[in-house]
């Protein structure tokens, strides 16, 4: 009689890399709920997009690469990638767009490198900002919340939108600059906050009109994602904590020149970023010391882009900056061993 | 399933000392609770491994043919850190051959077989019921003498560990009956059978240590072992019972005194240094029989558990008794099984056949169906969520250890304190990618060992070189010197004038000089054995 001998531990929790990116998903679902609310199906139509075109290029890579196919689709991994670049795009960006940066993401950013776990750029944010420099004109023109128009947007008018090819002439009607565009260029019209705020129906009371409830359904995802501890919370408080100080201490210095706190926290990709996308555990950095390290760069970098840099928004650079120093902190950010003097 | 596999905040919050990391997997411990101990049956052989221990395994001193008795010492330890073997029943020797037995390396080992003759008759036994007037090393020869091994699992003898060592002060006996590894109850069901004895072997550990304060500690899910520990310390009003959060590996000798007295047990050293000892509540019953009854180490509670026995329980067996024949007193068939784990599903290891015996450190049997164990994962690329570093009750990155053994990059895996890993499994349990991170960590360490035993070997060769010509050039000095000497002396003699002294001041100091020389080549070479012995022991 003979048994099989395999090593401790014999048991397992029963976690898995499908069950972490399935319930990333499920947390994904308030966000994006309320984003289609505010505006219209081509949020979900750019979804469909990117998912398609990452799991077709997943796969496509695999097979070139000779490796197990059905279980690295399955692992999910290459579907939050597509729902997270896809959720940064703008919802009435013509159809390629997010064809081109799930390509992007998938076959440049993550097999190149060498598929899931060894990519040291989140696929997403380098996506995006591939997009964002190669098509500086479809990346930016958004869409007016619906409430700000006269057209409703049914799921058949996003879909001519975004598969028409003369799409420039229909947007034109709709689109609008995001409210974080706004306040950068009429500041730079020596406008005060005060005045480019009041009376835009672009603004609501909290921030952007639409944007603090998107931020705030991402902000109850991300809690919950902390609460299954499929996050820690380092990374995330970290982002939105020196957010809020920067920001703050800007805006207690001159209200006229820098934006709220609550305007910079319920703005743009904030929440997005801070929750979903800086805490992407393969491209950051892994020990909690390293984590908040981690997360008050990228507050800074969100901020310092924000207020002076060239872009409206900073999530997908702040996470990319951090992520070519995550190796380095993780190395010297070591936790104290058991029994060994610091 | 809800899985809650770490603890929650408050948790924390509330236990100021609680090590890092941990997890909380299923218990399994109702199965086996349910009902109190039955006594094994005397099996037809008895198989005695002869290293049941840490240390030197243990000498026979009986031939094939020999008729034992039930307590008869038939192995003697060998040298200091080792511990004799006893007869469990009466019977005659069979057979000194190498037999399959319990170890991760699925390896045969020297064992003495004993042929019962179901008579179970006892030898003399040297009971000695005033140890009071014993000092702490006669009492420490009793227990030596009886074989016993600390029966957590561990398994070093015992006496060692009542040594604290001259100029050495204990101030905190631990008994510890955490038990922390899902299935094992064989603590739990001691506890609330023999407390009496368990208190009594105390008493006689804390005299033998001349230990300042003592507590038993008792993880949350044992209430009922904690209370017939509570009522019996009562009598001894010093006796602290403690119940511990229930969370893996508390029972771990150093994340156990981490969380007790909030002290670390200093990397490479040993819980004296801060002046704790931790013993096992079985252990103290062990010494309680030695002591007071005379008997020796020759039977143990083992947990008998796991889906493929339809009734679990704790059984009394005797050292030696073949798992398969306990697994069928538990209502199991052992030729259905997948799997069978001696100790916890978290540490144990799995048995290459049902043939290999008990030993001193059997605390648990698990017989495994499917059901009970992972097979098989599908392993995915380590996605870097660290979750493993989470749960690392040593703070390690078993992450970065993973890289680095993976990729044979020894020396940092080292870097990032490879030797530090208690090998308690916890992160390979959390992982998502279902690597076997531990598996990876045993090898590494495997292969290091190898190599510098190599190296020593090579070393103590070359040290024997080294000292071979010094001797060789030292005796030539001699030589010479001895021959300039007598010149010296003749050519003194000779002349026999006043400026003779200097030249023999010069030749004392030579002498001297010489002579020092001498010595610290002796002592070189010597030095370095020390170290090279120290790699050695490593190996364990
Ligand atoms: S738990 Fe597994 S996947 Fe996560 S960092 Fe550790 S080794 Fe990698
Ligand atoms: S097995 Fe080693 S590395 Fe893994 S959790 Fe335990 S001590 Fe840490």
């Amino acid at each position: 009689m003979e048994f099989k001998t395999p090593t401790s531990p014999h048991i397992h929790s029963g976690a898995t890399v499908s069950r972490v990116m399935l319930l990333v998903m499920a947390a994904t679902i308030p966000g994006i709920a309320v984003y289609v609310s505010y505006f219209g199906w081509g949020v979900v139509i750019n979804i469909l997009l990117a998912l398609v075109t990452a799991l077709a290029c997943e796969a496509g890579i695999l097979i070139l690469r000779k490796r197990p196919v059905l279980p690295f689709l399955y692992d999910g991994s290459a579907v939050v990638t597509a729902v997270l670049l896809a959720l940064a795009l703008p919802p009435i960006a013509p159809w390629w767009i997010a064809v081109l940066g799930a390509a992007f993401a998938i076959i440049i950013a993550k097999q190149l490198y060498g598929g899931l776990g060894y990519n040291p750029f989140n696929p997403a944010m380098a996506g995006y900002v591939m997009l964002l420099v190669s098509f500086p004109i479809e990346m930016t023109r958004w869409q007016a919340p619906l409430a700000n128009t006269e057209a409703s947007l049914s799921f058949i008018d996003s879909w001519h939108i975004i598969f028409s090819g003369i799409q420039a002439n229909i947007t034109d009607a709709i689109s609008m600059a995001t409210p974080l565009d706004t306040l950068k260029t009429e500041l730079r019209l020596d406008q005060s906050v005060e005045q480019i705020i009041t009376g835009n129906p672009l603004f609501s009371n909290l921030a952007g009109l639409g944007w603090e409830w998107i931020n705030i359904a991402f902000l109850i995802g991300g809690l919950f994602l902390i609460y299954k501890r499929i996050i820690s919370w380092h990374i995330p408080v970290a982002v939105l904590a020196t957010v809020a100080i920067l920001s703050g201490v800007f805006y207690l210095i001159d209200a006229d020149t820098f934006s709220s706190p609550m305007i910079h926290l319920l703005s743009g990709a904030t929440m997005l970023g801070a929750f979903f996308i800086a805490t992407d555990p393969v491209s950051a950095t892994t020990s909690n010391p390293a984590r908040i390290i981690y997360g008050v760069g990228i507050g800074v970098f969100i901020y310092v882009i924000r207020t002076w840099g060239g872009y409206p928004d900073a999530v997908a650079f702040s996470v990319l900056l951090m992520n070519m120093v995550a190796p380095t902190i993780d190395y010297y950010v070591k936790p104290r061993v058991f029994g060994h003097k610091q | 399933m809800k899985m809650k596999h770490q603890q929650t905040l408050i948790q924390r919050l509330l236990s100021p000392h609680q090590f890092p990391g941990g997890v909380h997997p299923p218990q399994h411990k109702a199965e086996s609770t349910n009902v109190g101990s039955v006594k094994a049956k005397i099996p037809a052989r008895l198989i005695l491994p002869l290293h049941q221990h840490i240390g030197e395994p243990a000498e026979p001193i009986v031939a094939i043919g020999d008729k034992v008795l039930k307590g008869q010492r038939i192995a003697k330890a060998d040298g200091y850190v080792s511990a004799a073997i006893h007869a469990p029943s009466s019977g005659t020797i069979s057979e000194i051959s190498n037999c399959p037995i319990p170890h991760p390396s699925g390896m045969n080992a020297p064992c003495i077989v004993i042929e019962t003759d179901g008579e179970d008759k006892w030898g003399e036994l040297n009971p000695t019921q005033d140890w009071k007037k014993l000092d702490a090393s006669a009492l420490r020869n009793i227990i030596r003498d009886a074989g016993i091994v600390g029966l957590g699992g561990a398994g070093f003898p015992s006496f060692i560990k009542l040594n604290p060592g001259a100029n050495k002060s204990i101030d905190t006996l631990i008994l510890n009956g955490v038990e922390c590894e899902p299935y094992i109850t064989c603590d739990d069901i001691i506890m609330r059978e023999r407390s009496g004895e368990i208190m009594l072997g105390i008493t006689i550990m804390r005299h033998a240590l001349n230990a300042k304060e003592c507590i038993i500690t008792v993880e949350e899910n044992k209430p009922d072992a904690f209370n017939a520990m509570t009522i019996m310390a009562k009598e001894t009003s010093d006796v602290k019972v403690v119940k511990v959060p229930t969370i893996y590996p508390h029972g771990s000798e150093k994340q156990l005194i981490q969380a007790l007295t909030g002290k670390e047990v200093p990397a490479n050293g040993l819980a004296t240094q801060i002046g704790v000892v931790c013993h096992n509540v079985a252990t103290a019953a062990a010494v309680y029989r030695a002591v007071y009854q005379g008997e020796p180490l020759i039977s143990r509670y083992v947990t008998i558990t796991g889906s493929g026995v339809a009734e679990p329980r704790n059984i009394r067996a005797l050292i030696g008794t073949p798992m398969a024949e306990l697994i069928k007193q538990c209502d199991g068939n052992p030729a259905s099984l997948s799997r069978v784990i001696m100790g916890g599903p978290m540490m144990g290891y799995a048995m290459q056949t049902g043939q290999v015996p008990v030993i001193k450190t059997t605390n648990c049997i698990i017989a495994c169906t499917e059901e009970d164990v992972v097979s098989e994962p599908t392993v995915m690329p380590c996605i870097r969520c660290g979750a493993c570093a989470e749960v690392c009750p040593i703070s390690l990155l078993p992450q970065q250890l993973y890289w680095h053994s993976k990729s044979r990059d020894y020396d940092k895996a080292q870097e990032f304190n490879l030797f530090d890993c208690i090998e308690c499994g916890c992160c390979s349990y959390v992982c998502p990618s279902q690597i076997p991170l531990v598996q990876y960590y045993r090898h590494a360490k495997g292969e290091i060992w190898a190599d510098e035993r190599e190296k020593a070997h090579a070393d103590i060769a070359r040290d024997r070189h080294e000292f071979r010509q010094a001797r060789i050039e030292r005796e030539e000095a001699e030589k010479a010197e001895r021959h300039r000497k007598k010149k010296a002396a003749l050519a003194a003699a000779k002349k026999k004038t006043t400026e003779a002294t200097s030249d023999d001041n010069k030749t004392l100091i030579d002498d001297a000089v010489a002579k020092a020389k001498a010595k610290q080549l002796q002592q070189g070479p010597a030095a370095d054995n020390i170290t090279n012995d120290k790699i050695e022991t490593g190996d364990r």
